[in-house]
């Protein structure tokens, strides 16, 4: 292997759900050893799975990226292999250490003394209560970065307010901004996308705090307030309340900047909806110019010509009539066809790409995208690849999604080179385990 | 100082999710110079607009990317604009582009030239779907890249369409995405003397994962399972979006802590009635709904805030959906300093959302407003050594 750009940087992952451990992983993905303490004692949900030991119904019933399982059966070390625990503990290390004891603090203490990044996203007060501050991480190492995600930041009237990312979007104006126009707001999914920009920031600032200690001898504390961290996403309707007072709402497919016309249209399907085999094709047009190349990819019929939808104004006038049209057009063509035909008139036009059919596309397999990766748990599936490609110092998926207690042997023995006969008491304590307890649920 | 105020960025970028990861850069310190062509970058002419009237000054989406830079016109038409970037590389420690495909190298300013000029110098290449594959001239926007690499399938209704994100969400996804690989570039340049061209697929830092796909994705490579299209409707107890006094709120996940959800409501008799405190019963579809009418009722009787006040005090997961001016006013913000002002010549004081983090050594600041088109072309340009002449030309006589 290449040397990576974060090669010599070791991180401490007490990380739970998605916003922490998407950090981490992009950090692992660039090269720094991600090594994450865990609890034989404790699960905590929603990352390695709903709960330790899952009855079969919920592989069954539950959201396909929660109970979608290897061959649908809930078999052995199901925290193994929940789709997104894998999907996020490519390139990380697991050790395993009950850290409500004392000598499971001690052992955290004297990793942290030789690690570069300690990064955790828990509920507000958890860290507190096992005695994890800021304070006590100094006292192990003076140097350390301590990367801290509160849902509401560690100060003001929230701080203590429970959230995952779906709250958060709903406090930053996320869930009335988005949706059908037409419907009121329970017609939303749930979504996450907060959690992955505060993921992808915490990287950027783990980064950014390495170049700061690197400069100035000095760690320091990081506080991502998610909330806080999410308004970005949201800049139109932020800046137009801001410099107008204008108050946004949402409005299904279209334009936030008012380019018409854009929408989602039904394509050729196999199937319905209720078997996930329906399909779809979203068509941007924007200006003049690529309406006429629009009108004469699909060949030129009559009602393109209306002078009505020569202009913006007059497309975004009648976006709902010109909407039909289309849809009829579509409605009997294969998605994939319409992109290429759309496309090659530079149309931007793709399908609604339902996630498994991602595997066959030309485009993904031409770029080597997909990664092969064998766990002992699970088996070998084809993974998605990384979110970008450094020619010289490239992404390797190194370590598939790690095991539970994977490398006791690495962390106690190679890293904190701890005496035989301490990894026996520790052993003897239950803290290095290779499964979780049987008292767990 | 500032963590990044040693290094300088050249920013050929324009749009959003290029000039969104450079902002970040910016905002802790780096001496980010935004190349603009002599018409500016596309997204000054991208509402909102203050007032509503385009204005090239006025935007507020370019107002916000672009906070904390430097704004240089090159014409890199012509042999002086190039001369120019050739002066800037330079003296720069990353470049960063976002044009089509192949279009750098038609004008004879691609990686090799950067290469030829500091070999260690990354150059990030951001594009709609990558600079090779059969897709590698299609276009992309914020909706197709939702629709092609995102969650869109799974997000609406089922018997509906798929749904996008608010604004171009996406977009500013793609954007943090890409800024985390900038830093990598800079390390493996800085600590290790390798200059690349870094390849950044719009489409794969959505299909890599910046919103779920890669979970949907090996989900059904499992299991053979595909993600269901599915409105969250209240299907727990509570679980889903709720209407109540003046508005809505979001309950997901909050019937997995049934004591919480009782100290909450504050009606500790639901719980003692066998149905609804039954784990058995409380999956019955028809359990469940005489539970939600029992709770709507109690949600409607309260404003959004005045449940999620009952709501933090019981640790309870719960999300008022707030619009923008609930968001402008709200005193958690306000309090913890989370908005910033900044002073711009066309737009005057502006408000706007300020630290995404906090630093405590070396971090976050508002240094300056976002530059007006070509502020700094002389001023950066004499700098790097050209004389007035040479401005002029390379600028397209706009400086």
């Amino acid at each position: 292997m290449s040397p990576k750009p974060l090669e010599g940087i070791r991180v401490i992952d007490l990380c739970v759900v998605w916003a922490g451990p998407f950090g981490t992983m992009l950090l692992g993905d660039l090269g720094a050893e991600i090594i994450k303490p865990e609890n034989p004692f404790v699960f905590q949900p929603m990352t390695r799975g709903a709960i330790a030991r899952p009855p079969q119904i919920l592989a069954d019933t539950a959201i396909a990226w929660s109970g979608g399982v290897p061959g649908g059966k809930i078999g052995d070390r199901p925290w193994d292999y929940s789709p997104t625990f894998v999907s996020l503990y490519r390139n990380k290390k697991s050790f395993t250490v009950d850290l409500r004891r004392p000598e499971g603090l001690d052992v955290l203490k004297r990793l942290v003394a030789v690690s570069d990044i300690v990064y955790e996203n828990n509920a507000t007060g958890t860290m507190e209560k096992l005695g994890i501050t800021y304070e006590w991480l100094k006292e192990a190492n003076p140097k350390i970065i301590f990367i801290r995600v509160p849902a509401y930041g560690s100060t003001g009237p929230y701080f203590e307010a429970r959230a995952l990312g779906v709250h958060l979007e709903a406090v930053m104006g996320h869930s009335l901004l988005r949706g059908y126009s037409d419907a009121d707001p329970s017609s939303n999914t749930a979504i996450y996308s907060g959690d992955y920009l505060a993921g992808a920031q915490g990287a950027f600032a783990a980064m950014t705090a390495i170049w700061h200690r690197d400069r100035t001898g000095e760690g320091q504390l990081i506080e991502i307030g998610q909330a806080e961290n999410a308004a970005a996403m949201f800049t139109q309707a932020i800046m137009d309340y801001s410099l107008n007072g204008n108050v946004q709402g949402a409005i299904t497919n279209r334009d936030v900047h008012a380019r018409a016309l854009q929408g989602v249209y039904p394509a050729l399907s196999p199937g319905t909806s209720a078997t996930m085999d329906d399909r779809w094709i979203a068509i941007s047009i924007e200006g003049d110019d690529e309406w006429n190349a629009f009108a004469a990819a699909i060949g030129n019929p009559a009602w393109t010509a209306d002078p009505r939808f020569a202009t913006n104004e007059g497309r975004l006038a009648a976006h709902d009539e010109i909407d039909a049209h289309i849809a009829a057009y579509t409605a009997t063509r294969d998605d994939y066809e319409l992109m290429h035909r759309l496309q090659a008139a530079g149309i931007a036009a793709t399908p609604v790409l339902e996630a498994s059919r991602m595997f066959g596309d030309p485009h993904l397999r031409a770029r080597n995208f997909f990664r092969t990766q064998t766990q002992r748990s699970s088996g070998t599936y084809e993974y998605v690849g990384p979110l970008w490609q450094l020619p010289e110092t490239p992404v390797e998926f190194y370590q598939p999604p790690v095991m539970f207690g994977e490398h006791n042997e690495y962390v106690y023995r190679e890293v904190l080179k701890v005496s035989d006969a301490e990894y026996q008491s520790l052993l003897a304590g239950g803290h290095i385990a290779d499964a979780y307890d049987p008292s767990v649920p | 100082m500032q963590a990044l105020d040693d290094l300088t960025i050249l920013d050929l970028s324009q749009h959003i999710a290029g000039p969104y990861a450079t902002r970040l850069l910016a905002d802790f310190g780096a001496n980010v110079i935004k190349v603009e062509p002599p018409g500016g970058d596309i997204a000054r002419r991208l509402g909102p607009f203050q007032g509503g009237e385009p204005h090239p000054e006025k935007s507020g989406t370019f107002f916000y990317l672009n906070c904390n830079k430097h704004s240089v016109v090159l014409d890199l038409k012509t042999a002086a604009g190039r001369d120019a970037l050739r002066a800037l590389a330079a003296k720069a420690d990353l470049v960063v582009e976002s044009f089509a495909p192949g279009t750098l190298d038609r004008l004879g300013i691609g990686y090799e030239f950067l290469r030829d000029i500091n070999p260690a110098l990354p150059l990030v290449s951001i594009s709609n779907f990558g600079q090779t594959g059969p897709y590698r001239d299609y276009k992309l926007n914020d909706l197709t890249l939702y629709a092609f690499g995102g969650e869109m399938y799974s997000m609406g209704e089922t018997d509906r369409e798929p749904v996008k994100m608010a604004g171009t969400a996406a977009l500013f996804e793609s954007g943090a995405a890409a800024v985390v690989a900038m830093m990598g570039a800079i390390f493996a340049s800085k600590r290790q003397g390798n200059g690349q061209q870094v390849d950044i697929s719009l489409a794969e830092t959505h299909f890599g994962g910046v919103d779920r796909r890669h979970a949907t994705a090996i989900a059904f490579q499992f299991s053979g399972r595909k993600t269901l299209r599915l409105a969250s409707h209240g299907g727990g107890m509570p679980g889903g979006i709720y209407p109540c006094a003046d508005g809505y709120v979001d309950f997901t996940n909050a019937g997995l802590y049934p004591d919480r959800v009782a100290d909450m409501l504050n009606y500790p008799e639901w719980m003692d009635d066998p149905r609804f405190s039954d784990p058995g019963q409380r999956l019955n579809p028809a359990v469940i709904e005489e539970w939600n009418a029992n709770f709507i009722g109690w949600c409607i009787e309260r404003t959004k805030r005045e449940v999620w006040d009952e709501a933090r005090r019981a640790k309870v997961l719960c999300g008022p959906m707030f619009t923008m001016e609930d968001l402008f006013t709200d005193p958690h913000f306000r309090e913890r300093g989370f908005w910033a002002k900044a002073t711009h010549p066309a737009l005057g004081e502006v408000t706007l959302p300020g630290r995404p983090l906090i630093m405590e050594k070396g971090g976050w600041q508002l240094r300056r407003a976002a530059p007006l088109l070509g502020e700094h072309t002389a001023e950066v340009l004499s700098g790097a050594g050209l004389d007035a002449a040479a401005i002029t030309a390379a600028s397209g006589g706009s400086a």
